[in-house]
């Protein structure tokens, strides 16, 4: 059937057609929608689907399905890679059982990332696993039953790595509604040869992955899916190499400017078809490589054309940006420069005045706005660590209280080095989802290395930020079900804290004394600050009239 | 075409709504749309393109045909994005925040666009006037388009689509901001 789909409800629908029946993810921008929709519709396809306390363990499950016989569907964003890459890499060694595609969604640009504009191809490189690029809806189906089917076939799991353009464009998709399935219960048959990497096995499995990644470049070479040439050649002999979404910018860009060009679409990223690409440029005088970020494709093909063609003039990052995503005119601009062809896209606005730049902003009612105020009537020459969630609001202004910020769960663990270093006094902040994901280490080393930072916990009841998924502290899970409500001071205590807290930050009085009082101590402190989302309060209040 | 406003106003059901109305019409259609961060409050744009055949869901600047601004400011910050042929439909809804232009400035400098491309309309206030809620200013937006023309859309396509995009629930209240904003 035909219907419009948003690239992140395509790749649900490839995967169940494709039979999954394990999901494990952690939520995050763009990749969100994919586990929010299996928490929707899993129960009624026979498929379990859970959010998992942090990319790691969201991968280790469905390694643990796969083993099993399950085959799975891991989701992520840019970032959650780097979390699950120590178990990435020997899952490339054992090779799965069952098939496994996992989705890692990066984000040119930063539309919705904090941290760093990550090219998670790289990973490709450093696991060797097999790695798709989607451009469109429609590919996110078709290449989401094609990632399980090369996982089948060469037990291996497929990464499908998409962009904040692809999992969130909308278009019209052919696909199959999946016929609805009973949940099926895995096997697990024990063969450590295949489930162990321990040495001397390791260095065979080495050399078995890079047996088994020739053997899938064959088999790439042959598909005619999976890296599609359109396009017819011309005078000039100009060639394009493309992948992912700045594919379709390229074919507006040619149409535009009344260009004809062959197009060379590489959906395949790793391991890359050789024969393929030197067929292409053979008999090209110049070739636009035209992908987002680093030039990891260009580098490539430089290497390739020094024998099938020494002549080639290669163009690509000397032309296109390597920071930001790519768009029309960046590649007409570069198309313009190759072939002294007139730049179309010329553009007269009205001259007027330019709009001030609107900021984010914490929500109205939004229970950090307590916090954050607080922080700065008693303490304001404190350091401020900041971390992953709403709460990173309070480093723009008017709030100004956030003096680092880098990655899940990373502001304590920087803050106790801070407080180590200099004695000073250290206030970081967390969120609830982060403190499950990747606070608790942090916490632990505070205590275990003797250092004294204040700990505020911003325990709003959700995961906000990515939508309100459920978390460990909830007592729901993502399919709706009951689920132990963890509470975040027992943990605190049983780490080791000893002044632990927990208060309702629109309680001022309260809180202003305890964060007086937590500033004297020379030893770690933890104040839980508990109070529902003010989005989720007022949603929960509108479901019940 | 683009859509610009702030967070939290609708804008992801309204790329919904057209995307479906636009496939229902018989266009070739893509969008991209940003959720996330930027959703609290901030600057929130989406793009929508339909046509016999669409490659790319980005419109490039200066190529749009139509920008909905269902914000004064958020419409101001849409004109450097546009070009000579674009239109604009603008809701007169401010949302202002520390260091913004008054509402009195913004409102200045929209009037010197060409007073055939530009419509000012008071969407949030008549739907919280006449509806009680002024989330529903983004259909309403779209009534007024498809009646002026802004947008080639059969009525009965984006009634269609409303059916199917908008849960049962919401869907009354959708279809009156439609024809609120269609007979306006």
């Amino acid at each position: 059937m035909k219907k419009i789909l948003l690239g992140n409800e395509a790749i649900v629908k490839g995967a169940l057609v494709s039979g999954v029946s394990f999901v494990s993810g952690y939520p995050g921008c763009p990749s969100a929608e994919i586990g929010d929709e299996f928490g929707k519709i899993a129960e009624k396809n026979g498929v379990y689907a859970e959010w998992s306390t942090n990319e790691k363990v969201a991968l280790e499950a469905a390694i643990g399905a796969s083993f099993s016989g399950l085959k799975s569907l891991v989701n992520m964003k840019s970032f959650g890679i780097n979390v699950c890459s120590d178990s990435l890499l020997p899952l490339a060694y054992t090779g799965t059982k069952a098939p496994m595609v996992i989705v890692v969604a990066d984000d040119p640009s930063c539309w919705s990332s904090a941290q760093t504009e990550q090219n998670s191809r790289a990973y490709a490189y450093l696991s060797h696993i097999p790695m798709l690029e989607p451009a469109d809806p429609q590919e996110c189906y078709d290449f989401t039953k094609l990632g399980f089917e090369i996982s089948e076939k060469f037990n291996t799991p497929v990464i499908l790595r998409t962009t904040t353009r692809v999992n969130h464009q909308k278009m019209i998709v052919d696909f199959e509604e999946p016929h609805s399935a009973k949940a099926t219960r895995g096997d697990f048959v024990k063969n450590p040869k295949q489930f162990c990497t321990m040495p001397p096995r390791v260095l065979e499995m080495k050399a078995e992955l890079l047996e088994k990644t020739e053997k899938i470049s064959a088999f790439a070479e042959k598909s005619s899916v999976l890296n599609k040439v359109s396009g017819r050649r011309t005078s000039p002999q100009l060639g394009i190499i493309t992948s992912g979404v700045a594919h379709l910018h390229t074919l507006e860009a040619l149409d535009e400017m009344q260009l004809s060009a062959p197009v060379l679409k590489l959906g395949l990223f790793y391991p890359l078809t050789e024969k393929k690409i030197a067929k292409f440029i053979k008999g090209l005088k110049k070739v636009l490589i035209v992908e987002e970020l680093d030039g990891y494709l260009e580098k490539e093909i430089k290497a390739i054309a020094k024998e099938a063609n020494p002549k080639l003039q290669i163009f690509g990052k000397d032309l296109l940006p390597v920071i930001g995503e790519l768009d029309t005119g960046k590649i007409e601009l570069a198309l313009s420069k190759i072939t002294g062809k007139k730049f179309t896209l010329s553009k007269e606005s009205a001259s007027i005045a330019k709009a001030p730049r609107r900021y984010p902003k914490l929500c109205q009612g939004c229970p950090h706005l307590y916090t954050i105020a607080a922080l700065k009537r008693i303490a304001p020459n404190a350091v401020f660590g900041g971390d992953i969630g709403c709460y990173m609001i309070a480093g723009y202004p008017p709030h100004n209280t956030q003096d680092y910020e880098f990655a899940m769960g990373a502001g304590l663990g920087i803050s106790h080095g801070v407080s180590k270093a200099t004695g000073q006094k250290v206030i970081s902040l967390m969120g609830d989802g982060t403190f499950f994901h990747a606070g608790i280490p942090a916490l632990i080393n505070t205590v275990y290395n003797k250092s004294s930072p204040i700990l505020i916990v911003l325990d709003n009841r959700i995961t906000a930020m990515t939508g309100h998924q459920n978390n460990p502290g909830m007592g729901k899970n993502l399919m709706g079900k009951d689920a132990e409500e963890l509470q975040i001071a027992d943990i605190a205590k049983a780490c080791g804290v000893k002044n632990v807290k927990v208060l309702d930050p629109s309680n001022i009085k309260e809180l202003d004394a305890t964060i007086k009082e937590f500033l004297e101590k020379d030893e770690v402190s933890v104040i839980v600050c508990k109070l529902i989302c003010a989005l989720l309060a007022r949603r929960q209040q509108a479901a019940k009239e | 075409m683009l859509i610009k406003g702030v967070g939290g106003q609708g804008i992801v059901t309204l790329v919904a709504i057209i995307a479906e109305s636009a496939f229902l019409n018989g266009y070739d259609v893509k969008s991209s749309e940003l959720h996330g961060l930027s959703q609290r409050e901030g600057s929130v744009q989406a793009h929508i393109k339909f046509g016999k055949k669409v490659y790319s869901p980005l419109v490039y600047k200066g190529q749009a045909d139509l920008v909905i601004g269902q914000e004064l400011l958020e419409g101001l910050r849409s004109v450097e994005l546009a070009g000579s042929q674009t239109k604009f439909l603008i809701n007169m809804f401010n949302s202002p925040f520390i260091g913004s232009m008054k509402e009195q400035e913004i409102l200045d400098e929209l009037n010197k666009l060409p007073k055939d491309k530009l419509n000012l309309v008071k969407a949030s206030e008549i739907c919280k006037d006449k509806l009680g809620n002024q989330v529903l200013s983004s259909v309403y937006l779209l009534g007024y388009a498809i009646s002026r023309k802004l947008m080639p859309l059969k009525k009965e396509s984006v009634l269609q689509a409303i059916k199917n995009v908008i849960p049962e629930k919401y869907r009354e209240m959708n279809i009156k901001a439609l024809e609120l904003g269609y007979g306006q």
